[in-house]
């Protein structure tokens, strides 16, 4: 479904990814895991067109690499920023209305499946999104990104720095959205979520793919975990 | 004082925009070239739009390429736009004041304050300026469109990634803001004076009420032409200087003291300074503008 090659990426004059390729097909949760800076951020950056690139991003057939952000998520791409991108200012409901894309009608997500899954947004609806606290605002994000109807959904570090309690919801949400015929490019920390729901992962080094196989592949192969995952002193 | 609300559009796309002034001319000069084939209510409508259409043509040609290269080079960029207009403006118009009037329907006076006659065009324009204002805030505020755009002058990468096209959401924004000075321009044109030095002679003021309501806040703008407009149109009329004040309270200050000269200043002298002593202030007390939320 997403077949990315040769992923070239910049920013002004440094080069930060250096032929990336990888693969997602339809319904799968593929992980991208990596110590910070490696360029995880980037590669979802640049497939979303916000980060210079050369090389190759095909979507469902389509060339993407080049093309405007509005245009790649037009084409069923959905981004959830790592920095909780909401718009503080007005409500929780207006935030997923913006959600939505002008001219493309939503046949899978209704704004009452987002308030199922995470009551507290239902409870919170008419207040302003800035007041929510940092897990309301993940799932906010989220959210919004799921009324604009995505075929794969790009999620940056969702669970960094939530509560356990809510790192579960987050990972029936996955499980939720794969259901649905979603697929899911998922940059995650917490090797144990990862391992658990992803059907294949990536590991990243210096802008680079350095292992590609399934999670069981992965707790088999210590030597890649030590030397690209594990924190060292 | 109308132009100086709807340069807000401007600053909220965080452009400040030298040629905002050089829209408000072409709106008189579009109003008065309009007008005359056509009378002055279909110009009303009419001019606007067409300076609305510039706008979007100078935003998509013009300073959507220059953008990359930073606020300095947008800045630039409008500077010399703003001469450039100028210059057509003579090729086209001359240098004199064009002849562009008040419609006879509306030149009469219909109340007085103090001594000041009220002129019926004046209250014409304050309501239409008042509705324009009100209808902005509630699209703004209210609909689809107006977060659509609240949202991509804060979090323009965020929106775009939501599949909003933005890079248009900033052309609309800029002809939408081009137009309203164009409107102010159709309006203040004839009451004042329609010549190619009209432009510099609005720029400073609509920045001072910009800077004084707060950059960015529509209602702070609102507020500061308000006020502005008040005191110096009333200023202007009150005849009181500092020795009335004093000799009201029993202190007489004659000629001998020391303060004489300057204690005599009316306040009608004072009229064409105030908006800067009180920008002056604003900015000593309170830097961020009276309803300003932009930090530094
Ligand atoms: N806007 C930017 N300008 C210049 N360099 C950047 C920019 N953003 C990131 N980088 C650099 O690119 C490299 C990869 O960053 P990236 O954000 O992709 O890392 P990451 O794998 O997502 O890690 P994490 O999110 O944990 O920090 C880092 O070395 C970083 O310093
Ligand atoms: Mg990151």
């Amino acid at each position: 479904m997403l077949t990315v090659k040769e992923l070239n990426s910049f920013y002004g004059k440094s080069h930060i990814l250096h032929g990336v390729d990888m693969y997602v097909g339809e319904g799968e949760i593929v992980s991208l895991l990596g110590r910070n800076g490696v360029g995880r951020s980037t590669t979802i950056k640049s497939i979303m067109g916000q980060v210079d690139c050369t090389g190759s991003i095909k979507f469902k057939d389509r060339e993407l690499c080049g093309k405007p952000a509005y245009v790649i998520s037009r084409e069923g791409l959905g981004y959830v920023p790592e920095n909780r991108d909401i718009f503080p200012a007005i409500t929780v409901k207006q935030n997923l209305l913006l959600g939505m894309k002008s001219g493309i009608v939503n046949e899978r997500w209704t704004m009452d499946d987002m308030f199922d899954m995470f009551p507290q947004l239902r409870d919170r609806s008419e207040a302003p999104a800035g007041v929510l606290s940092g897990g309301e605002q993940q799932m906010l994000t989220l959210c919004r990104t799921l009324m604009g109807d995505p075929d794969l959904v790009m999620i940056d570090e969702p669970t960094e720095g939530l509560a356990p309690k809510i790192v579960e919801q987050m990972a029936v949400l996955f499980e939720e959205i794969k259901k649905r015929g979603i697929s899911i490019v998922l940059v995650e920390q917490k090797l144990t979520i990862a391992l658990r729901i992803s059907t294949r992962v990536y590991v990243m080094g210096h802008g680079q793919i350095v292992f590609e196989g399934t999670p069981s592949q992965l707790s088999e192969n210590e030597s890649v975990r030590k030397e690209w995952l594990e924190v060292t002193g | 004082m109308l132009s100086s609300g709807l340069t807000l559009i401007f600053s909220m796309m965080g452009v400040l925009n030298f040629a905002h002034a050089s829209f408000y001319m072409l709106g008189a000069y579009a109003a008065y070239q309009v007008g005359y084939f056509t009378g002055f209510w279909p110009a009303l409508f009419l001019a606007p739009i067409l300076v609305g259409a510039i706008g979007a043509v100078v935003e998509r040609y013009g300073l959507r390429t220059v953008h990359k290269f930073g606020h300095v080079a947008e800045l630039l960029f409008t500077f010399g736009l703003a001469y450039v207009i100028e210059e057509i403006v003579h090729l086209i118009w001359g240098r004199a004041p064009v002849d562009y009037r008040v419609p006879a329907s509306l030149d009469f006076t219909i109340f007085t304050i103090f001594t000041t006659q009220y002129p019926a065009y004046r209250a014409f324009m304050m309501a239409i300026s008042v509705s324009m204002l009100i209808g902005l805030y509630l699209m703004l505020t209210k609909t689809r469109i107006g977060l659509i755009v609240q949202a991509s002058l804060t979090h323009p990468d965020m929106v775009e990634a939501l599949g909003h096209n933005v890079p248009r959401v900033f052309m609309f924004v800029f002809a939408g803001g081009a137009a309203l000075a164009g409107l102010a321009g159709v309006l203040g044109g004839n009451l004042f004076i329609t010549e190619p030095g009209m432009a510099f002679a609005v720029g400073t003021i609509i920045f001072v009420v910009v800077v004084f309501g707060g950059m960015g806040s529509l209602p702070g703008a609102f507020v500061a032409s308000l006020l502005i407009g008040t005191i110096q149109t009333f200023s202007v009329a009150l005849d009181y200087s500092f020795v009335n004040l004093m000799h009201l309270v029993g202190l007489e200050i004659t000629s001998e003291s020391m303060f004489y000269g300057l204690s005599t200043i009316t306040l009608s002298q004072l009229a064409p300074v105030l908006p800067y002593m009180l920008l002056v202030l604003m900015l000593i007390f309170r830097p961020s503008g009276l309803m300003g939320n932009r930090e530094t």
